[in-house]
């Protein structure tokens, strides 16, 4: 294959992948890497070196945009990234000595986990809740805004939260995905931060994350240029389109094929893993 | 009072991150896409054989070899530092938030803030363990 044309349909399949992945909530960096190795036969160490800057892209482009929707808390963010960055460096670390059939079965096992918390409802319990001893001494809580102006909300389960952030950020050094499915997982139910602070400051994190893993994945060779181009510009491409569509009816059902795919995806990369093909 | 987080203070941090980052990903996206114009110009035949793991040479893995890369107008050195923008990124929102935190004189945080900005910049450039 020439080298306009591989660009051209890596670009392609990501700018889809944006499309879907911010259209759904998803993610786009979850259906990267098994584009990538499956279709286009992209060792795995590569297409997560990929995978792991288009995430940076979407989520800092992103980033603007969630500004104007409500308050991410930036001292949850931050104090939480202790522990994500932590994780992706031990991720990462880890990354490099498994082997790629490995790395390619618990990146299935992670997909169908994403694909069925997608479909789990939200808590909403919010502002009854006591202060907490940790949250309070750390300056965590704060206002989100609600229908009818600026509402106080108490942070919880500081520890819980931090230790399902190391995880998330192992997973994320790991596989090269943002792990967000995990990270709101950790604020919304272990912290009972309120859903839309959870998801802002949730984007807020990826990309720090990421950044984290990307630094080593970068430093031990394992970003292409030729590939990492045609992905970040298609993935970020198709995410911004995504993101000014969003407000459309059409998202639930799109959202139960996407997840669909996602655990077809899944299957094929373990069965692949097993099977010793990737 | 005076233990309360600044409401306004936050979200105004809120907002130049938000164009800060902005900014970082459209820069790093040019430099991509310019570079990535002069790479399938100059190579239409596949360079890297993406089946087979290689591993990138020096002058595409570290910041001074890209850097030399880049200004010798390479295709692939000027994709590389498109990405280290974009990973820089991130980082420079950390360093804002350093001050941010600072100007708020919220000690813990700023030692919070410290710690992740000391584990990204050993990732990026103290990772040859």
């Amino acid at each position: 294959m020439h080298t306009l044309e591989f660009t051209l349909l890596v670009a392609l399949g990501s700018l889809l992948a944006g499309f879907l992945g911010s259209l759904t909530g998803l993610g786009g960096g979850v259906v990267i890497v098994p584009l990538l190795t499956l279709v286009f036969g992209v060792d795995i160490r590569y297409a997560i070196g990929a995978a792991l800057v288009s995430v940076i892209a979407t989520s800092s482009g992103a980033a603007a945009a969630y500004v104007r929707e409500g308050f991410s808390n930036v001292r949850v963010g931050m104090f939480l990234e202790i522990a994500t960055t932590i994780g992706a460096l031990a991720g990462a670390a880890v990354a490099l000595y498994l082997r790629a059939n490995a790395i390619a079965v618990i990146f299935g096992l992670v997909l169908i986990y994403s694909a069925v918390l997608s479909f789990r409802q939200h808590s909403s319990s919010v502002g009854a809740l006591p202060a907490d001893r940790i949250a309070s001494w750390l300056r965590m809580d704060s206002w989100y805004p609600a229908a009818n102006g600026p509402e106080k909300y108490h942070v919880r389960g500081v520890p819980l939260g931090f230790a399902l952030m190391f995880v998330a950020g192992v997973l994320s050094g790991l596989l090269g995905i943002g792990s967000g499915a995990v990270k709101v997982l950790a604020m919304d139910k272990a912290m009972k931060l309120p859903f839309k602070v959870s998801t802002t400051t949730s984007n807020f994190m990826i990309g720090v994350t990421a950044a984290a893993s990307a630094g080593i994945y970068l430093s031990r060779g394992y970003i292409d240029p030729g590939l990492a181009m045609p992905v970040m510009l298609g993935v970020l491409a198709g995410s911004l389109v995504g993101a000014r569509l969003l407000a459309g009816a059409a998202v639930k059902s799109l959202r139960i094929v996407f997840s669909v795919v996602i655990a077809a995806l899944a299957v094929e990369m373990i069965y692949s893993g097993l099977t010793g093909k990737i | 009072m005076s233990r309360q987080p600044n409401l306004r203070a936050d979200q105004r941090m809120d907002q130049i991150m938000g164009i800060l980052l902005r900014t970082g990903v459209m820069l790093a996206a040019a430099l991509v896409f310019v570079g990535g114009v002069l790479f399938v110009v100059r190579h239409p035949l596949p360079v890297t054989n993406y089946r087979v793991f290689q591993g990138e040479p020096e002058e595409l893995r570290t910041v001074p070899g890209i850097i030399r890369n880049a200004f010798s107008w390479h295709g692939r050195g000027l994709i590389q530092l498109g990405l280290l923008v974009l990973i820089a990124t991130p980082v420079a929102r950390v360093i804002f938030s350093v001050f941010a935190f600072l100007y708020e004189k919220d000690w813990t945080y700023v030692t919070v803030t410290l710690l992740v900005l000391g584990l990204l910049l050993y990732s990026l450039l103290g990772a040859h363990i």
